[in-house]
């Protein structure tokens, strides 16, 4: 069936959707069978691939069919007006959602080309590979120090030195070292909100994963805090691959390379950055980019 | 605007906020009262003998609290060390492991029920399944009804404790790959200690005054003992014998040891306000 503009209704709709998640999904618009996005289909080098990606919450289909690669050493970024299951889709990836009994996804998310959505895989170990950050800063009630360690320590054995400068290593990463050097064994919470969201992803990189999935880092923070954060995933694209949730288009415009646009828990359009921008093939890509709604 | 409206609305709230203060000074003056009337009564008692004699027989002048005190100590802390773990691992499964099942609120129920049992029942209970087979009151069975006594009291405040931690710092740490073991030990109840202590701390507060269990299970003993398997004498239980008796000198016991058993409470109070009141 061809693809209809009009049963991507008014955006009233995307925030009655919002607001209504946990009861039943307002009436679906009539597409048997999967649908490619537009745009790009394939990347050179995917590291994570949505194949025909379902999720439910509870009765809710809060995704539909996605297909979406992302590329290996690339920032990847998911946009899409609330609700739209841009979060969603980033906590398939590394299956956090299992801790919630009423949720669950079907399909396949390949990760090196396997599967991690069958029921034999070792959660602990593919989260250690693929490292998460929040939208609001979680530090742990424990000294900066221990907040990097702890994730570190739950895979490495490392003796005292090892760790001293793995922990240097992580907070230099995140752009942090140099204002907590001298109080490393304050407790985390007592910086400020901006340092905080810095030494979770300090804490997330010490571990060492390949992926890292950011859940709207900045949202939280202020325009400065936010700056430092986008110069850090830059510099983490050197290393690692990034798939990062944003509200913030410009945001999205600035930091990544690939732009996956989501609508209605349907991935609309998928291109590099820079087509999606400036040339989207979608109307509704184009309404959003441009303010139109969202 | 219509000043009217305003007028009436700061007329109500300066009306009930009179009312407020007024029914809070009457619930502070009765416990003002309570505390003046034990130190005027029983300061005056409160010597070294109190602490070193043991209590005294019927007729006999003198004596002391000290086999009450220990009994008392003893029993509590027995209790405690039986009641808190056994507390906090069930509040533990229920607000991180069992969560969101339909089990969870029947426990929940459950131990709301404990938590409300007549301490007299419990001590009835525990004559049925520990005096009786035994054969004779113990310190053990006197422990037990206390642990029974404190465990729902842990339950319930570990359990809203840990459901204070906000799910984020869960799922910020097994994002991090660690195992739900772990990060229950490392960062649920670092996040909650003092919450946890506190509510030890007031699992002990109330187990310390109860007197109706005991009288079921430890009986009292005349003499000192610290072996838990006899009958041991505890304070409120002592209080209670003497408070009834008609000698002059257990009137003055029981006054002293009255005032010394609000002040220990008190102190606890104190205490797991200062615990509670730490933020992290």
């Amino acid at each position: 069936m061809s693809r209809n503009p009009e049963e991507l209704t008014s955006p009233l709709v995307v925030t009655h959707a919002d607001e209504n998640r946990q009861q039943p999904a307002p009436p679906e618009p009539v597409t048997p069978g999967r649908r490619p996005p537009e745009g790009l289909q394939q990347v050179s080098n995917p590291k994570l691939v949505a194949r025909n990606l379902n999720f439910y919450y509870g009765k809710f289909h809060a995704l539909q069919q996605i297909d979406l690669q992302v590329q290996e050493k690339g920032i990847t970024a998911l946009i899409g007006p609330s609700g739209c299951g841009k979060s969603t889709l980033l906590r398939c990836f590394n299956r956090i959602y299992n801790l919630y009994p009423d949720q669950r996804a079907t399909g396949e998310v390949l990760f090196d080309g396997r599967n991690i959505l069958g029921p034999r895989e070792d959660l602990n170990l593919l989260r250690a590979r693929i490292g998460m950050v929040f939208q609001k800063p979680t530090p742990f009630p424990m000294s900066i120090y221990d907040n990097i360690a702890f994730g570190v320590k739950l895979y490495e054995r490392l003796g005292r030195g090892e760790m001293e400068e793995r922990v240097e290593w992580a907070l230099r990463k995140a752009a942090l070292w140099e204002e907590t050097k001298d109080k490393l064994r304050q407790t985390g919470t007592q910086l400020s909100g901006g340092q905080q969201q810095r030494l979770c992803i300090a804490r997330a990189i010490a571990v060492k994963p390949e992926v890292v999935l950011l859940d709207e880092p900045c949202s939280a923070l202020d325009p400065i805090s936010t700056l430092k954060v986008e110069e850090l995933i830059t510099e983490l694209k050197q290393d690692y691959t990034i798939v990062i949730v944003t509200h913030n288009m410009q945001q999205a415009a600035r930091v990544s390379d690939y732009t996956a646009f989501m609508y209605l828990g349907r991935l609309i359009e998928f291109n590099d950055t820079d087509t999606i921008f400036t040339n989207p093939a979608v109307r509704e890509t184009e309404d959003y980019i441009t303010g139109r709604f969202g | 605007m219509t000043v009217g409206r305003y007028m009436r609305r700061r007329a109500a709230n300066g009306a009930a906020l009179t009312f407020s203060v007024l029914l809070t000074g009457f619930a502070l003056f009765f416990l003002g009262w309570i505390l003046f009337v034990l130190a005027e009564k029983g300061f005056r008692y409160i010597n070294l003998d109190l602490f070193t004699k043991s209590t005294p027989g019927a007729g006999i002048d003198g004596g002391g609290l000290s086999n009450a005190l220990f009994g008392s100590l003893l029993m509590t802390a027995l209790g405690i060390v039986v009641g808190a773990p056994v507390g906090v691992m069930a509040a533990t499964w229920l607000a991180e492991f069992g969560a969101r099942r339909r089990l969870t609120g029947v426990v929940r129920f459950i131990n709301d029920v404990l938590l409300s049992a007549p301490s007299i029942v419990i001590g009835v209970f525990v004559y049925g399944i520990v005096v009786a087979p035994m054969g004779h009151f113990s310190g053990w069975a006197g422990a037990a009804a206390l642990a029974i006594i404190a465990l729902p009291v842990v339950v319930r405040t570990t359990d809203n404790m840990l459901q204070l931690v906000p799910d984020q710092l869960r799922e910020a740490a097994i994002a991090l790959g660690a195992p739900r073991w772990r990060v229950t030990l490392s960062i649920v109840y670092r996040a909650s200690l003092s919450g946890i202590i506190t509510g030890v701390l007031l699992a002990i507060a109330r187990i310390i005054g109860e007197a109706a269990p005991l009288l079921f299970t430890s009986l009292g003993n005349q003499f000192f003992t610290a072996n838990p398997n006899r009958p041991i004498a505890a304070l409120p239980q002592v209080l209670f014998n003497f408070a009834m008796g008609p000698y002059k000198n257990w009137h003055q016991l029981a006054w002293a040891g009255a005032l010394i058993s609000t002040l220990f409470v008190l102190g606890l109070m104190i205490v797991a306000r200062l615990f509670s009141g730490r933020k992290r």
